[in-house]
């Protein structure tokens, strides 16, 4: 828009949408903001509001108890597991079947895309699934909370969209001619040329992976195989909300209380950082994700 | 014609012959394409499809010992216990209300905001404007739903000390079913409307930059050329994505609501999904809540290709 003299509503209306933009950043920012200070503030000045714009009190208390809490840290040891293995799981079968479904010469083609496509939009649900999983033997287990998810319709169109717009068929005829196996083209060739959406596949499933609690939910009994979101499920929601109904004479019943109220800031920090530390450098990656899928929707 | 036909008949089978041995050839030729397929189709059979086969026990007395197979028909009976259930009416106008608050609000959200951030000239800024707006959608629902009662809490929330500076009474925002569907849309608006713009926003790019200057000749201000230009452009993908929201109309931020129930704001916040999880999995009543989560799937199924038929009546863009 090179055009040099702008309308006077023009100008007002960048005015005003730029100011809205930035009240709209901060609003965004504002709750992480007084989640961050009041994990470093003292607790009763958090409790009785003092706490809104700067820290009060300055005291490591909070995270010195979640250093010292077993069960985060178990719960941390489990998820870098489940996040890692799954991952691991997630991006193989989602590239290698999604390269298979982009090849025009796979006969039968438009039947298995079928096939996957369709569980989008109808599947057996959370009890038939839920059994499923116990017959197989899986509850209790780590490979509950890795296989039952390996791969989403959603990524297969994803990477297939990317390998049909991206490899040039060409390519792929040049390598046959010289005799190179399928295998060998794909991971000498293929791969290569898309490591844009291997990085997108490795951070969608490995943000679904750190941030699920529902599958541990569901499948796990033994509280050591418990992933972080559902310690901190226990530590922020369960031990929060009777809490909350004895509102009169708070801070009476003491111990458990205060601890919570201690820890609660600390551990959304502590479970949330390396996403959210990770995300600004990676952004690009999964807007590029959604970007490519949009173009198959 | 009488003397060519036979001709023909007897051509049929060879060329049929031929093309069935080519069809194999060609399997054979990329026999490796097969096996790169295998692991996930044998991933999508078991794990979709197998629990799929399962739904048969919605229509059966599913008895653990004798397996799905085994197990005795009971017809519908688990439909006719639910829809007749106290449950009933309360699970479905939650389930309903909660997904049209939430598409009311959170659907046109996020398209007045890629609409508006498009104008933003100054690319810095935008940059940043993306990368904070985006950034709530990497929290977990635990965390979103923690920090929920830690700042609404009537005992030690900032939202109610603020109340309290004011001069009014704290209120116990968790536990109001009153508040639960503003609450659970709202956060959710905090957490998603960013990261929602985006495909808008790739849309937006589509948009060629000789129709603003045609306008900008012509004399259209900005909100003009917003509401008769990028609009329209972007107006198939807005199609989609609405056809998308009212296909998973029944099944939204299960996870989340879950999270946010406790006893005191049930009325407002049990959605059939939550009562299909507790029915089932903590009472054990495998076909009865199988029948209730099919019925679910059922109507979303259902709305799936109501709305898709509706869309391409208008000659809109459909997903098939």
């Amino acid at each position: 828009m090179r055009v040099s003299q702008k309308s006077r509503f023009d100008r007002l209306f960048d005015l005003a949408n730029y100011t809205f933009m930035t009240l709209l950043m901060l609003a965004v920012l504002y709750p992480l903001y007084v989640v961050v200070i009041s994990s470093i503030s003292d607790p009763d000045s958090v409790n009785t509001g003092g706490v809104w714009l700067l820290p009060k009190g300055i005291t490591f208390e909070g995270y010195h108890r979640i250093f010292l809490e077993d069960k985060i840290w178990t719960g941390y040891k489990n998820t870098l597991l489940y996040t890692s293995v799954g991952t691991a799981l997630n991006v193989v079968l989602t590239l290698t079947g999604a390269y298979a479904l982009s090849r025009s010469d796979l006969v039968g083609r438009q039947f298995f895309m079928f096939l996957i496509v369709f569980t989008m939009f109808f599947g057996g649900g959370l009890i038939p699934t839920y059994l499923l999983i116990k017959n197989l033997g899986m509850t209790n287990t780590i490979w509950s909370q890795i296989v039952p998810g390996a791969v989403t319709a959603y990524n297969i169109i994803i990477a297939r969209t990317f390998f049909q717009t991206t490899i040039p068929k060409e390519l792929q005829e040049a390598a046959e001619m010289d005799g190179c196996s399928i295998t060998r083209f794909f991971l000498k060739i293929v791969l290569p040329l898309s490591l844009p959406i291997v990085a997108v596949m490795v951070l969608f499933n490995a943000v679904a992976h750190w941030n699920a609690y529902f599958p541990g939910l569901i499948y796990l009994r033994d509280e050591t195989l418990y992933p972080l979101q559902l310690v901190l499920r226990e530590i922020l929601i369960v031990n929060e909300a009777p809490a909350d109904s004895v509102v009169a004479g708070a801070g009476d019943d003491g111990g458990m209380l205060r601890i919570v109220d201690i820890m609660k800031y600390g551990v959304i920090i502590v479970s949330s950082l390396p996403v959210l530390v990770l995300y600004p450098f990676l952004q690009r990656y999964f807007v590029k994700g959604i970007m490519i899928g949009s173009l198959k929707g | 014609m009488k003397q060519a036909q036979p001709n023909t008949v007897r051509a049929l089978p060879v060329t049929r012959a031929r093309s069935r041995s080519s069809v194999w050839k060609r399997i054979g030729r990329t026999y490796e394409l097969y096996l790169f397929l295998l692991p996930t189709l044998i991933y999508f059979l078991i794990f979709h499809y197998g629990p799929m086969y399962g739904l048969q026990i919605a229509f059966k007395n599913f008895i653990a010992i004798k397996g799905i197979w085994d197990s005795p028909w009971a017809g519908f009976t688990h439909f006719e216990r639910f829809f007749n259930s106290p449950q009933f009416t309360i699970v479905l106008k939650n389930t309903i209300l909660l997904n049209l608050y939430e598409l009311a609000v959170s659907f046109p959200v996020p398209i007045v905001l890629a609409l508006l951030l498009n104008q933003i000239q100054h690319m810095r800024f935008k940059k940043w404007v993306q990368t904070v707006t985006y950034a709530p959608h990497f929290i977990s629902a635990v965390v979103i739903v923690g920090m929920l009662i830690a700042f609404l809490s009537p005992r030690s929330g900032l939202v109610n000390e603020v109340i309290k500076v004011f001069g009014g009474d704290p209120v116990y925002f968790m536990a109001r079913p009153e508040w639960f569907k503003t609450i659970f849309v709202f956060s959710g608006l905090w957490q998603n409307a960013g990261w929602s713009m985006i495909i808008y926003l790739a849309a937006l790019t589509s948009v060629s930059p000789d129709l603003h200057e045609a306008a900008i000749m012509d004399g259209a201000n900005k909100y003009q050329r917003i509401w008769h230009i990028d609009l329209p452009s972007i107006l198939p993908t807005v199609t989609i994505l609405l056809i998308l929201n009212v296909g998973s109309f029944m099944t939204v931020g299960f996870e989340k609501v879950y999270l946010m129930q406790n006893a005191l704001n049930m009325d407002a916040s049990e959605v059939i999904q939550t009562y299909v999880y507790k029915s089932g999995l903590l009472s054990a009543q495998y076909s009865y809540s199988a029948a209730v989560g099919l019925f679910n799937a059922g109507v979303n199924f259902i709305l799936l290709i109501t709305v898709n038929t509706i869309a391409k009546r208008l000659k809109q863009n459909s997903l098939w």
